[in-house]
This record gives structure tokens, sequence and C-alpha cells, in this order.
């Protein structure tokens, strides 16, 4: 037992290989055995005619990526530029519900009778599907563009408003003895003590309403128009499933480096604390 | 190093001192019994912390209250702050009663209780410039440079707290305590949560300080030696519940005292026996009443 435990300590060899190097050729086998599987797939004819091969997806991946940004009209645009419209639309919709979110999240949060008094209305809307809105969104604003942003804005809502009406009022109590034992005022309190602490809970519901609004972009271009959730359904209406895959792709991309983003900011807003 | 009197500008700063009253001060915390608290499994009965404290600090005093842990102690630090209200009694300054916080009396708390997000030097201004708005910024930010100095901390201004060993950070809860020139500093257990080489480090530090900038100190402590080296008086208090004041040392040992030769005094051995005794035998009781409540 013990011998074996010496021999396992001391005998091994060491490897060649930290183990972030032995995770990256890992991951590089696990994805040449998908595409392996898939090419092999295609040319055994086990899936259905309409799906590609994996060379042929490859293929026509790096013709969307060469030229990302090629313009022929609306039906026909680059990649690219496809993002760049979904893109502005969530940033914006985020933009107007952060905007909402925030100032509301920092009242209710603050304050018992705001919060008990708002919290009927958040609890029955959170759960709906943002795509539920957007019919609503249709018959108010009587436009696809202004619809889209409408419901991105209100995906953008629930997850900033309750973490930052949670960091808002969780606010580790010797910080505020602080402020007390100083006579601070209660503005002061607020905007040099109770923001900065609720810093990384607001920026942690940012992060998951942007992540959010990124999913609920592409099902509600399919609805309505432009953009890459439209790119999708359109390509799905002419059997180009390279194109979809290529999509799905972009997208996932498009939203880690978001969520990275993000990740970054809590990071600088957290000084250390836990979250 | 500066005095304080260079520190601080005449129109800022309060009388040096002040004389500390605290009158038959009792603290109940009232139970959970709610039909609510019931459901949740979270009643709680009534308990009476502490009970007619009765207390005279004279200006420019070091007092230091020693008691089992659990007996009150950080419930009447609190109340003398101002985050508490007494059940009964009251806390009075110079004559004047007090009910709330202010700057007239500065805290040093336990876990630091610095704001993570500002340097050590924002964390210090944040003080200064709260309690004096008005004062002009370079001399908000010389004071605040003075006080770095006076706790060691030049070179860490731009540190933030995370980056800071335990020890510095405190120092910089006393140098944020000390800025704002309050009359009366109070200390809730300081140095409980550091390892003893620092702790006996910041010891000599507020001894030291404490030479230079006068003021009247109440330090809650669990340490005995550590009570010796700082103190003019002692208080002992009894175990909860309803924990009260059982006696009060004088600590006559000359000023400034020294760790090493603080032993050679006569009346060392006496108070620390006294000290040891009283806490053996209060600790003690403690540990019985939970065996067989
Ligand atoms: N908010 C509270 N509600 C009920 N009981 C409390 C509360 N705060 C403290 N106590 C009780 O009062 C007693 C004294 O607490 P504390 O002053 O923290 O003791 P010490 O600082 O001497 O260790 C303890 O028994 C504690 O459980
Ligand atoms: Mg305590």
């Amino acid at each position: 037992m013990t011998n074996q435990a010496l021999r396992a300590t001391t005998a091994q060899p060491k490897p060649i290989l930290n183990p972030d190097q032995q995770a990256f050729l890992l991951f590089i086998a696990i994805l040449l055995v998908f595409l392996g599987l898939w090419e092999l797939g295609a040319t055994l004819k086990i899936f259905l005619p309409i799906m590609p091969s994996a060379s042929q997806t490859i293929q026509d991946f790096w013709f969307w990526m060469s030229d990302p940004f090629f313009d022929n009209g609306p039906n026909d645009q680059g990649i690219g530029l496809l993002l760049l419209t979904s893109l502005r639309r969530v940033l914006t919709g985020f933009l107007i519900g952060s905007a909402i979110a925030i100032p509301l999240g920092i009242l209710i949060g603050l304050s018992e009778v705001v919060s008990k008094a708002v919290d009927p209305f958040i609890q029955i809307l959170r759960p709906v599907s943002p795509l539920a809105w957007l019919p609503l969104g249709l018959a108010l604003m009587r436009d696809s563009e202004k619809t889209a942003l409408f419901v991105i804005a209100i995906t953008s809502i629930w997850p900033t408003l309750i973490n930052t009406k949670f960091g808002v009022s969780n606010v580790d109590v010797t910080y505020l003895n602080v402020a007390r034992t100083l006579g601070a005022s209660r503005w002061r309190t607020i905007t040099k003590v109770i923001l900065p602490a609720a810093a990384p809970n607001i920026v942690a519901g940012l992060r998951i309403s942007l992540g959010i609004a990124w999913l609920v972009i592409v099902a509600a271009e399919i609805l309505l128009s432009g953009g890459i959730g439209y790119f999708v359904w359109n390509e799905w209406n002419n059997l180009k499933i390279t194109s979809i895959i290529t999509a799905i792709l972009v997208v996932g991309l498009v939203g880690l480096i978001m969520d990275r983003l993000f990740g970054l900011l809590q990071n600088w807003v957290s000084f250390g604390q836990r979250s | 190093m500066q005095s304080s009197k260079t520190m601080l500008s005449p129109e800022t700063s309060a009388p040096a001192a002040a004389h500390l009253s605290l009158n038959n001060i009792s603290k109940l915390f009232p139970g959970r019994n709610s039909w609510t608290d019931r459901l949740l499994r979270r009643t709680s009965k009534e308990f009476m912390a502490i009970s007619n404290i009765n207390l005279e600090v004279a200006p420019n005093r070091f007092v230091s209250i020693i008691g089992p842990s659990g007996c009150g102690k950080s419930t009447l630090l609190n109340i003398i702050a101002g985050l508490s209200q007494p059940t009964t009694g009251s806390v009075s300054i110079n004559g004047q009663s007090v009910t709330a916080p202010g700057p007239d009396r500065g805290v040093v708390f336990q876990n630091y209780a610095l704001m993570p997000w500002m340097t050590v030097a924002e964390n210090i201004r944040f003080a200064v410039e709260t309690v004096y708005p008005t004062m002009p910024i370079a001399e908000q930010k010389s004071i605040m440079q003075d006080y770095i100095g006076l706790v060691g901390l030049r070179g860490a201004e731009t540190k933030h707290p995370h980056e800071l060993s335990g020890g510095m950070k405190q120092r910089v809860g006393i140098a944020r305590a000390l800025a704002i020139n309050p009359q009366i500093l109070l200390m809730d257990e300081p140095f409980g949560a550091l390892d003893a080489l620092t702790r006996g480090f910041l010891q000599d530090e507020v001894e030291r300080i404490w030479e230079q900038e006068r003021k009247t100190v109440i330090l809650i402590t669990h340490s005995i030696e550590e009570a010796l080296l700082l103190s003019d008086q002692i208080v002992m208090m009894t175990r909860g519940p309803a924990a009260q004041i059982a006696q009060v040392l004088d600590v006559p040992f000359p000023r400034p005292r020294r760790r090493e030769t603080l032993d050679q005094y006569p009346d060392y051995h006496r108070l620390k026996t006294a000290m040891e005794q009283h806490l053996s035998y209060e600790t003690r009781a403690v540990e019985e009443s939970r065996i067989r409540p």
C-alpha cells in the first residue's frame, strides 16, 4: 500500500504535457472523431440526403468566413453584416432594458415598500417567454425593427432587475455601519457605498440578460425579418443546411465573446469580493 | 512624526477628548414568536444581553473591556457607537446624551470593514470627506497622508484592501477611525483575527499612536496581555445573560510602556492573576450552563 503510493509519487515519469496541453489535444481529437463520423455517415448515406457532408460544410463555412461583408441586397448579405444587424438590435434593446432595470432594481432594493408593491408584477411577468411579447410589440409599434428592440428590452430587464435588487438590498451591513458611524448622508451612502458594493451583482445580472437577449434575438428575427435569425430561416427555406450550421457556429462564437467581455467587467468591479 | 495638533486645522478640531458615561444601560433582544416564525421554525426567546451597566470614563483614558465570549461586549460597544439602541439607560458624552452614530466616535471594526472598491487612500479620504465636506481637498489629502504615515502605510496608498494582509488592513481601519479626529475611539476586538506576531506589532503601534494622539479609548479584547499593555483601566464583565460589570481594575504602570518590561512592575502579576481567575471562572460557568441549562 505505502509502497504503491511511494511508487506513484516518485517513480512516475514526469508527463511531457501539462494538463492544459493535454486537454487541448483531447479537444482536437474529439473534434476530429466527430468530423470523421459525420463524413463517414454522409458518404455511407446514413443521414437523409439533405444533410451535407462535413467537408462540404467546412467548405461553405469557409466561403461565408472569407467574405463576411458582401451586400447584394437585403436577402443576400455576408454573415458579418447579418451579425452586425442582430448585434445592433441586441445591444440597443439591451441598453433600453438595462436603463429600466438598473434604476428600478436600485429603487426596489432600497425600499421595502416599493419592493413588495412591485414584486407581483415581476413575479408574473418574469417567467413568460420573451416571444410572447412579440405580437404585443407588433400591435403597439406596427414596425418589426421596433418590435425586435421591444422584445429584447423586455428580455433584458428581468435578470438585471432581480440581481440589482438583490445586490442593493444585501449590502454587507458592516459597510453600512461604517457609513453610519461617519454620519454619511443617505445619498452619499447610496452612491459611495451601496452601489459600488452591489456592482458585482449588477454586472452579473447584465451578463445573464445579455446572454438571454442573444438567445432570443435569433428566434425573434425568424419571426420578424433581417439579421442572423432571419438568415437561418431563409437558408432553411433554401435547403442550405451548411449555411445554417455556419450561422449556429458564428452565433455561438459571438455569444461566447460577449459573455467573456462581461466576465472581465465583472472581475473589474469585484475587487476580490466573492461572486 | 508630527503631533496631532498640527494635523488638524483649528476650525475642525473638536475638543481633544471627552468624558463618556454609561448610565444604567440594558439591552433586551426581543424574541421571535409570531405565527410565521413558528411556521418557519425560527422562533427565539427574548434575551437580556446586558443589564445595568454603569461606567464613567474620564477624558483621555484608555479603557479595555474584557469578558467571556458572548457576554455582550460587542452589544455594549455598538450601543456606545450609536449603531444600536439600549433598551434602558443612556450614553452621554461630556454630559450630552447621544442616541445616534456620529463622527465624535471613531470605530475600528474587528473585520476591518474597509470598502473593497476603494484604495487605502480612498478609504481614508472617504471618511474625512464625509465628516468634513467643506474642507479644501488639499487639506483632506494632507490629513489622509498624515494618518497613512502615522500607521506606517506609506507606499500602500493605491492598493486595494484585497491586496493587503490582515495587519495592514487593520492599520487602514485605525487610520480611518483616527483621521476624522474623533473624541472617542471605539475598538471591537481589533486584533482578534490576526496572528500572534502581527497582533503584537499592532498593539505596539496602538501604544505608540496613543502616546501621540491621546483620546478616550474603549477597547474590547480577549487578550489579558493586550489589556495590560494598553489600558489605564480594565473593565471585567460577567457572563451573560444579563451580563454586568464585575470589577474595574486600575492599571498603574507608567507610560510609555514596553511589552518586554511590563512584567517587571510589581502589580503586573497580581492584575494578570485576577483577570485570569475571573475569565476562567466565568468561562467555566458558561460551559456548565450549556451542559445543564
Ligand atoms: N441581534 C441579536 N438578537 C438576539 N440576540 C443577540 C443579537 N445580537 C447579539 N445577541 C446575543 O447577545 C449576546 C451578546 O452578544 P455579543 O455582544 O456579540 O457578545 P460578545 O461581543 O461579548 O462576544 C450573545 O449571547 C448573542 O447571542
Ligand atoms: Mg463581540
